[in-house]
């Protein structure tokens, strides 16, 4: 590789051909500001447009500054990334952005997380001295994602993540110059566009300009209305990320915090969605198994690939551009939703309360779920079975209004009976996680036989698409692995196509799966982040005494007392679900 | 998402256009362009079908289309007027008599007349300097116009 030696700020570097000035100074610790720039590194996201202008620098010899994120190094460079003429410019420009942009700050639900804000207080902005006409436009809410595109500077961070990275294609840039907005095709609002909810436009935006619908309020008042008894489930990808919202170094595993809090915030019965998990592998992997015996048994009916459908960013994303193969995946609900069929009745039944007056919370690191637990064949006779989903980030609001001071919490155990979990479901937070779930209950279920090892470690990694054999007992079962949209969409032609190999395919809407999803704290960049979230996912599995779904014995109660079998009557009523096509439909009138 | 209603022709015509450009993604503006000298405007449902066959997003097709003054979503007018606006027509009044059209047809720049026989457009220099302001009605060119003159014009279409 051939190596560029150039000089920043009077230090000399040496870098491969083909980097950017930016990399070049980080490499000898010069942080150039930078704001539409974004990069998740190791995962392929990078957004350069080069268009805020406020990394650029001096380069000697050249009569213009240069945006560093987009200049690449040449021998013998001598760059300046931070004189008075390169300090002036990065003002100026600022200064102009922020002329543009509503000055709401105190009240906006991007403050502390907003990197405008914090490059206002970096530069040293203290006052506006540009003043003019400012670009105003209507607000859209969506039942996961707020558009406030007046806070939007135009970095193109989420156009990326929508068009690049999961191919949703639900964003873009329209119009030009002063009237430009980011916006689905015609204006339209998000509800009426391809939009999954996914919500990595969401995690991805440094201002206000796309947010979460917040829940927090509806909460608060359901908590203190005394005829209603309100129960919590918390997913598995929450307790890994949610202590960074307490200062907390990323990874910090708070699962007995978390239970704490929300005991404190006076949940009536604190849950984990985790049990849901459980139940998900017990009818996902009996639909696995089944569909797999009906293939060996020479059944050329059967569909395989089965596919995962926990993740609600994925089943949107499959009703909208795969309608024809709306029998593929597995019917099962996700887990949030099992919890709350399961929880409005079984349990409702168990403590003698009316569904009415059961409100279902679920704590989720999704925007998609949101919208999920909206959806009309999730509810009975107009009620829900899950009420509100919170994200990470309002569960975190929510404890801090409620005076509680998290870090000191003693540690307290979830609630039986849908408290209860194992391993398996603990891992569903992570990419990969559900299929090797199913596989260690599959497997044994298949086989007859005991696992040596419960660690399906092929199965986990980073990567974007990943693909493994697994050996049952002599029978090779071909897995698939995607996480993003884009990713699964490659994955689904395939299927499409017949071209494809797998048995089975787990897909995860957002990049890293449920530790980088949309509703997790903001990673502002920083892939350490995913990866420590991630590790803390598998270090809380192997830490279970049990580490089977099959083998929660309250599962197993709920199953003798209840439920029956697995994918049996009660639990097809009550546990699975079915797809609609969401694809544009085509009149033809002449 | 928006519903297709096109006539089964003119899909095909698109359909044709775009296969006559491989497909390609990066043919966006050409085909766009194609598709406009043939159906004369881009209206929504035209554009889905655009997406579709190039293997791209409705959003990204509109944001092209909205992007660049030349395209149009609304349809032109049997007889599109445009007026002039360069420089020596402009200083010899051509703003009046853009204003004596908005005033009579009661629409704007970029706008049809409900009954779809006029739309209104501007452009810069037609090479008619000489017979400034000048005004074009399809591609008829009338020269020296006057705010008076407006409803003599508008009588030979009427």
């Amino acid at each position: 590789m051939e190596m560029i030696k150039l000089t920043i700020d009077n230090k000399v570097v040496e870098v491969e051909k083909g980097t950017t000035v930016l990399k070049a100074a980080r490499k000898i610790g010069i942080e150039i500001p930078t704001l539409c720039y974004f990069e998740l590194k190791g995962m392929n996201i990078e957004n350069k447009p080069g268009g805020c202008r406020i990394c650029v620098v001096e380069i000697a010899g050249r009569k213009n500054l240069a945006p560093a994120c987009a200049t690449e190094v040449m021998e013998g460079m001598v760059v300046n990334t931070h004189n008075i003429r390169v300090l002036n410019a990065r003002r100026t420009v600022l200064e102009l952005m922020l002329s543009d942009h509503p000055t709401d700050c105190l009240v906006c639900a991007k403050a502390g997380n907003c990197e405008l804000q914090s490059m206002a207080q970096q530069l040293g902005v203290r006052e506006i001295p540009y003043q003019g006409e400012q670009s105003t436009y209507r607000k859209d809410t969506s039942p996961s994602i707020i558009r406030d595109v007046d806070k939007c500077i135009m970095c193109r961070r989420c156009e990326m993540m929508c068009n690049d990275i999961q191919t949703v294609g639900a964003l873009s840039a329209v119009n030009r110059g002063f009237t430009s907005v980011v916006a689905p095709a015609f204006e339209m609002n998000l509800e009426k566009s391809p939009c999954t909810y996914c919500g990595q436009c969401v995690s991805v935006c440094p201002t206000g300009a796309l947010t979460e619908v917040d829940h927090t309020r509806n909460i608060i008042n359901a908590l203190a209305d005394p005829t209603k008894t309100v129960v919590v489930q918390t997913a598995p990808a929450v307790r890994v990320a949610l202590g960074e919202e307490f200062g907390m170094e990323p990874g910090q595993i708070v699962t007995g915090k978390m239970a704490a809090a929300l005991r404190q915030l006076g949940f009536k019965y604190v849950f984990d969605t985790d049990f849901a998990a459980d139940l998900t592998i017990m009818e996902e992997g009996t639909e696995l198994l089944g569909r797999l015996s009906k293939h060996l048994a020479g059944d050329t009916s059967v569909k395989l690939p089965i596919l995962t459908s926990c993740c609600p960013g994925w089943v949107n994303f499959f009703e909208h551009n795969f309608p024809d193969m709306l029998d593929i995946p597995s019917t099962a609900k996700s887990p949030q939703q099992m919890f709350g069929a399961i929880a409005k009745s079984y349990f409702a039944e168990k403590i003698g309360v009316d569904r009415k007056n059961m409100v279902v919370v679920s704590i989720m690191p999704c925007l998609a779920k949101k919208y999920e637990c909206q959806r009309d064949e999730f509810k009975v006779d107009g009620n829900p079975d899950v009420d509100f989903s919170l994200s990470t980030r309002e569960l975190a609001h929510l404890i801090k209004q409620s005076n509680i001071d998290f870090n000191t919490l003693e540690d307290e155990d979830f609630d039986h009976p849908l408290g209860e979990s194992t391993g398996a479901s603990v891992i569903f937070g992570a990419t990969g996680g559900v299929i090797e779930a199913a596989c260690r209950t599959a497997y044994e279920v298949f086989t007859g036989k005991k696992l040596a090892k419960v660690d399906f470690t092929e199965l986990r990694g980073l990567e974007s698409i990943r693909q493994a054999t697994i050996d049952f007992d002599g029978l090779p079962v071909n897995i698939g692995i995607a996480h993003g949209l884009g990713s699964a969409r490659k994955l689904l032609e395939d299927v499409r196509a017949g071209k494809s190999k797998f048995h089975a395919i787990e897909i995860m809407a957002c990049p890293g799966g449920c530790i980088g999803g949309g509703g997790q704290p903001y990673h502002h960049g920083d892939i350490e982040i995913l990866k420590k979230r991630s590790a803390a996912i598998y270090q809380e599995d192997a830490g279970k005494p049990i580490r089977k779904s099959h083998e929660n014995p309250d599962i197993a109660k709920l199953y003798a007392e209840f439920l029956g079998t697995p994918c049996g009557e009660k639990s097809h009523h009550l546990l699975h679900t079915h797809y609609f096509d969401k694809s544009e439909e085509v009149i033809i009138n002449d | 998402m928006v519903s297709i209603k096109l006539s089964e022709t003119k899909i095909n015509q698109i359909k044709d256009i775009c296969k006559s450009f491989n497909n390609e993604k990066g043919e966006l503006i050409n085909v766009l362009h194609k598709t406009q000298s043939t159906l004369g405007y881009l209206p929504a449902e035209v554009q889905e079908v655009v997406a579709r066959e190039l293997n791209t997003s409705t959003a990204h097709v509109y944001g092209v289309v909205t992007f660049y003054s030349f395209f149009t979503m609304t349809p032109k007018g049997e007889f599109p007027i445009s007026i002039c606006l360069g420089t020596a027509c402009y200083v010899r009044g051509a703003e009046k008599v853009l204003d004596e059209f908005k005033r009579e047809l009661k629409i704007t720049v970029g706008e049809t007349t409900p009954d779809g026989k006029f739309s209104l457009s501007c452009l810069r220099c037609v090479g008619a300097c000489g017979l400034a302001p000048v005004v074009m009605v399809g591609d008829k060119v009338y020269g020296r116009v006057a705010p008076d003159g407006i409803k003599d014009i508008l009588k030979d279409y009427k």
